[in-house]
């Protein structure tokens, strides 16, 4: 059996002084014990960090909102200001997994979730004999390239990993433009949200900027846009309980019917939450028409590289932008 | 839903056909209901399969030394020392097996996931950790899991044959020729496959996850080499198993031969990755179906031909052709079967075998027809429906009303208001798709019997080994046993699931309320005969002396025939006179293909399923949103459960239509999406607005309650009816379910 060690800290200082090489911080558990189970996750100890006072959601100076890394998903999704000032990250809450998971899912974890492959998950990924995965074991190759990958990326991808990022929450604080705060040995820091996830490029078992040791503690989110809208999509083959085939998110202020701020994220495409510049520089000062819309969703697209099964995507994800930016530019 | 709950019982009151609470409801919401895996004893070891990494090949090493020093391990059987272990006798009715190889019979592999050895250890989590270090060296051979069924070798059986169907077809001049497929689907029943055994000597005790007791009971005497006596096989309670749970699997007898070994109670859990892969499925079925009409759209000639997959060794056939023979009038018509190997496992049934499946493709056809036609599809079965089954020389129905269920659908559905054009109908900026089909399913009566006692407590006892599989069998027992007794709901006790009980059928075709209604009722009847003897035998009791054919038996008290219910005496207290603790008779069902009244009849139910979709091209989402079935299944016993039998079959049909599919990696043989959040079924999200309507007709040939059992065919019809409605909308014809958002993002209506 795989023993490993338990600790419950009661500090954010003693949480980071438990930690030794391959521990893991545990919250919710809705990922970590999961793979755990499937033998992806052997972490040799758990620092159990639900104790830490980071489950409040706060008012900032600026305007903005911090969000503790303990706040569970259905706190975050039902909380008022959230819902009344950053409607797009409530939707996308409450579009993912099931009201269970969702109860005990972090915001901190959520940031961390691992990809839903399914050779990923198969316990003998990278072993010999087994799947071959590039995140599981650097060098043992992609079994999705050419096996199921209907619900693979089609943009980020590299030759090593075409997974997609499975969280909803996140391509919503991509097109808010959240800032991550974390604390490790070497103290404090932030660091924004784009430059937070990795994308797979030659090293997809490296999926996020956090050093060894470092702890989510919040997430903030800056002060709404002034005149601003904001709406999420998520398109998938049921309509509860499944991870997206794509997912937009967009933040849009729209002045004597022209464009004047808008950000676009999308989601179940990409191998990060997928914030797309050339969506937004599309659309930029344009009128909000429908024909403007679908040309910010082809540029969105344009660099999309697809494999058999999921060429679809592209195609679905263009209407999913174009129908969020109408939600999010039509009162 | 409409659903009239029966008030509170009196005695006396008739609750046979009124909406009536689970009698195990409270047991079942509480956790006191005890499922297959809740059984627990002193000492219980667990035992973890090892499963085969490779579809095809043979195991050239099978190390297990590592594996037999980790923390815990009591053993780890495999080819090698699992000892004697049998084949069932083929042919034999009376055991049917899932498998025709004996657990760990030999040193090849035949399939992924196939058990190629088991560890037994104190706990689950050390035999899960041991099982993992069962080194096992294979010299693979090339696999084929291939979806496609081209490689199919020729080889037809001709299942139903009259006139000259390709003749007449040829001549047609309106006709439809298409091949419909449907993908391997896996049953997924919540509750996982489990087997947990005690022996005590020679004997065997198996709490299992089963549909059918006392099949499982023969089949594991067979397979185990014992006397059938020396095995008892327990399922109290079964969280569905939608057939997959009807025939023991491999498990069941390994975790015997565990336990038998080390003498100790085993239990084996088969985990949800292993239920993808080694307890059945519904296999692939792709089926060429031809039609041909007159310009008025009378049908002229059918040829119904399908193919499926199945495992190497075990000649499973989906049977696709079971309704086409007899739901219409037609002269000319063939059906014909062929079968494909592959390195699977054995295909299994699962709700409406064969005719889940068989209908898709034949009403989907149908639909096509119409369309050819231009003719509506509703009027379509009108006019080619029959009064006789002229598959079977043109024998009667025994009661069929295959008519009044399209019209009271059409009716409730609205469907004078659909608009045949593409894209015609709207709703809310949504384009509506409406579909219909038709539905049918087999009726049977199986003999079996059942115990009916009366109890010094005055409690009533119904004795049976059938099985409640989740559908409400429970209750409906004890519904007739109050009809007949009188005696009031809360003191009958329904004892099911133990083969030690009087046998009774596998809970399998819809067959079990049918069957075993007649039997219960025959037991009252028998038991009340002993209790107006022992009344009129009894000293000191108000009857004594009086002769048996002046008392009646009202309410639980036996009384002077001229008197009132009133007086006389309660049969608790005439038991307590008599000093006997209990009284008790069976009565017994003689099956339909036996019993003179019933040879002659063509015995089937029909439905009609009338579907809307909404369909919103913009973002290429297609939801179903409306859902009217109206199913005639002989008279209905509880309302409550058979419209929940048949939501629930709805449900699954939006899945069957929008989501279901096994799909296997074509390089390892790897069912790859075997999880609950990657195989997608329907959600409570994606449950339409449910209309249930029963025409509730007794069958007069089924006996003295006229149920037909609705178990399958409320999924019947129902995917022909998607994809009907979802080519109304959008203009695609779907003909390889599941339609996908990569279909419909072809269509052009905006």
């Amino acid at each position: 059996m795989q023993s490993f060690g338990y600790v419950k800290a009661t500090g954010t200082d003693k949480a980071l002084a438990g930690f030794a090489v391959n521990a893991r911080f545990i919250a919710g558990g809705t990922t970590l014990v999961d793979l755990m189970k499937l033998g992806v996750e052997k972490p040799s100890g758990l620092v159990d960090i639900n104790l830490l006072p980071l489950d409040k959601i706060e008012p900032t100076a600026s305007g903005g909102l911090m969000i503790g890394a303990l706040v569970r998903n259905s706190d975050l999704a039902w909380n008022s200001t959230v819902k009344e000032r950053y409607a797009v990250l409530s939707q996308a809450l409450l579009s993912g997994a099931s009201p269970q998971l969702r109860n005990m899912a972090t915001t901190g974890g959520n940031l961390l979730q691992r990809v839903r492959c399914a050779y990923f998950r198969e316990p003998s990924a990278g072993q010999p004999g087994g799947y071959g995965c590039n995140k599981r074991v650097p060098g043992t190759g992609c079994a999705a390239m050419d096996g199921f990958h209907r619900v693979h990326a089609v943009l980020g991808t590299s030759e090593h990993c075409i997974a997609t990022h499975p969280s909803d929450m996140c391509v919503a604080m991509a097109a808010l433009e959240a800032v991550v705060h974390v604390e490790g040995p070497n103290g404090k820091r932030t660091i924004a949200f784009a430059d937070f996830h990795k994308l797979p490029a030659d090293t997809p078992q490296i999926e996020n900027a956090l050093a060894a040791g470092e702890l989510v503690t919040y997430v903030e989110l800056p002060k709404p846009v002034e005149g601003a809208k904001s709406a999420y999509l998520k398109l998938r083959d049921r309509a509860s309980y499944e991870f997206a085939l794509a997912s937009a998110a967009v933040v849009a202020r729209v002045e004597g019917g022209r464009v004047r701020y808008v950000r676009v994220a999308l989601g179940g495409v990409g191998t990060k939450p997928w914030r797309s510049h050339e969506a937004e520089a599309a659309l930029m000062g344009k009128e909000a028409t429908e024909a403007n819309f679908r040309a910010a969703a082809e540029a969105a697209l344009r660099h999309a590289k697809v494999r058999r099964d999921n060429a679809f995507k592209v195609e679905l994800a263009k209407r999913c932008v174009v129908r969020t930016l109408k939600l999010a530019t039509t009162a | 839903m409409d659903m009239t709950v029966a008030p509170d019982l009196g005695i006396g009151s008739s609750i046979v056909g009124k909406a009536t609470s689970r009698i195990d409801g409270p047991m079942k919401t509480t956790g006191a209901a005890e499922y297959a895996a809740d059984f627990h004893f002193p000492g219980m070891v667990h035992a973890v399969p090892v499963t085969a990494t490779i579809a095809s090949g043979r195991i050239v090493k099978l190390d297990s030394s590592v594996a037999e020093k980790m923390p815990g391990v009591l053993l780890v059987l495999d080819h090698g020392n699992v000892g004697k272990l049998y084949r069932t006798v083929p042919g034999d009715q009376n055991a049917t097996n899932s498998e025709v190889r004996a657990p760990l019979e030999d040193e090849i592999v035949r399939h992924w996931g196939q058990y190629v050895a088991v560890v037994v250890a104190n706990t689950l989590e050390q035999a899960t950790e041991a099982a993992a270090a069962v080194k096992v060296e294979y010299e693979a051979l090339p696999a084929n899991v291939k979806a496609s069924l081209a490689d199919y070798d020729g080889k037809r059986k001709s299942v139903s044959k009259r006139g000259d169907p390709d003749k007449a077809f040829e001549a047609a001049p309106v006709k439809v020729d298409q091949t419909y497929i449907t993908p391997v689907e896996t049953h997924s029943p919540i509750e996982l496959h489990a087997s947990v055994v005690v022996w005590d000597g020679d004997r065997v005790t198996m709490f299992e996850t089963s549909q059918g007791v006392v099949n499982h009971r023969v089949v594991m005497a067979q397979v185990l080499g014992l006397p059938v006596e020396n095995v008892r096989v327990v399922t109290r309670f079964l969280g569905s198993g939608f057939g997959g749970k009807l025939f023991p699997w491999p498990h069941a007898a390994l975790a015997a031969v565990a336990a038998k070994k080390l003498d100790k109670p085993v239990k084996l859990s088969v985990d949800r990755r292993m239920m993808f892969a080694s307890v059945g499925y519904r296999p692939r079925t792709e089926q060429r179906v031809k039609l041909g009409a007159t310009k008025d759209g009378k049908l002229l000639a059918v040829r119904h031909d399908y193919l499926n997959n199945t495992s190497i060794l075990d000649d499973y056939d989906e049977g696709c052709g079971e309704a086409t023979p007899y739901l219409y009038s037609v002269a000319n018509l063939e059906v014909t079967s062929g079968l494909v190997k592959r390195n699977m496992g054995a295909p299994m049934y699962m709700r409406g075998p064969g005719a889940v499946p068989g209908l898709y493709a034949t009403e989907a056809a149908m639909n096509e027809l119409a369309g050819e036609l231009g003719m509506d599809p509703v009027k379509l079965r009108f006019l080619n429906d029959t009064d006789k089954d002229e598959s079977a020389g043109g024998i009667p129905f025994s009661s069929r009303h295959y008519r009044e269920c399209l019209e009271t659908g059409a009716q409730k559905f609205g469907w004078e208001r659909r608009t045949p054009g593409i894209g015609s109908m709207r709703r809310d900026g949504k384009i509506l798709g409406w579909g219909m089909a038709g539905a049918s399913w087999v009726a049977l009566r199986l003999p079996c019997t059942a115990a009916v006692e009366f109890c010094d407590t005055g409690r009533v006892c119904v004795r049976c080994a059938t099985q409640d599989i989740g559908t409400g069998t429970y209750t409906v027992f004890a519904q007739v046993a109050h009809e007949k007794t009188g005696v009031p709901l809360d003191r009958i006790d329904v004892f099911l699931g133990d083969s030690s009980l009087p046998d009774g059928p596998t809970s399998g075709g819809s067959m079990v309320t049918g069957s075993v209604l007649n039997a219960i009722a025959r037991g009252a009847e028998n038991a009340i005969k002993k209790l107006q003897e022992l009344a009129a035998e009894t000293e000191g009791t108000p009857l004594n002396g009086a002769k048996v054919e002046t008392i009646a038996f009202t309410n639980g008290r036996l009384h002077a025939k001229d008197g009132a219910a009133g007086s006389g005496t309660s049969f608790s207290d005439l038991l307590k006179a008599a000093k006997l603790a209990r009284i008790s008779a069976e009565g017994k069902t003689l099956a339909t293909w036996e019993d003179p009244k019933s040879k002659g009849f063509s015995l089937h139910s029909y439905g009609a399923q009338f579907v809307e979709v909404e369909w919103e091209p913009e973002i290429a989402r297609l939801r179903v949103s409306r859902v009217v079935s109206v199913i005639d299944g002989g008279r209905i016993i509880n309302p409550k459960a058979a419209t929940n039998q048949i939501a629930g079959a709805v449900v699954m049909g939006v899945g069957m239509g929008l989501m279901e599919e096994t799909i296997y990696d074509e390089r390892t043989g790897q069912p790859i999406n075997g999880s609950m959040a990657d195989y997608l079924m329907a959600t409570c999200a994606d449950a339409p607005e449910i209309d249930v309507t029963f025409l509730n007709y007794p069958d007069p040939v089924m006996g003295e309650y006229g149920a037909r059992g609705v178990g399958e065919i409320g999924l019947a019809g129902i995917a022909s009816a998607i994809t009907a409605a979802v080519h109304h909308a959008t203009g695609v014809r779907v003909r390889e379910l599941p339609v996908r958002i990569e279909d419909l993002l072809e269509s052009k209506v905006v």
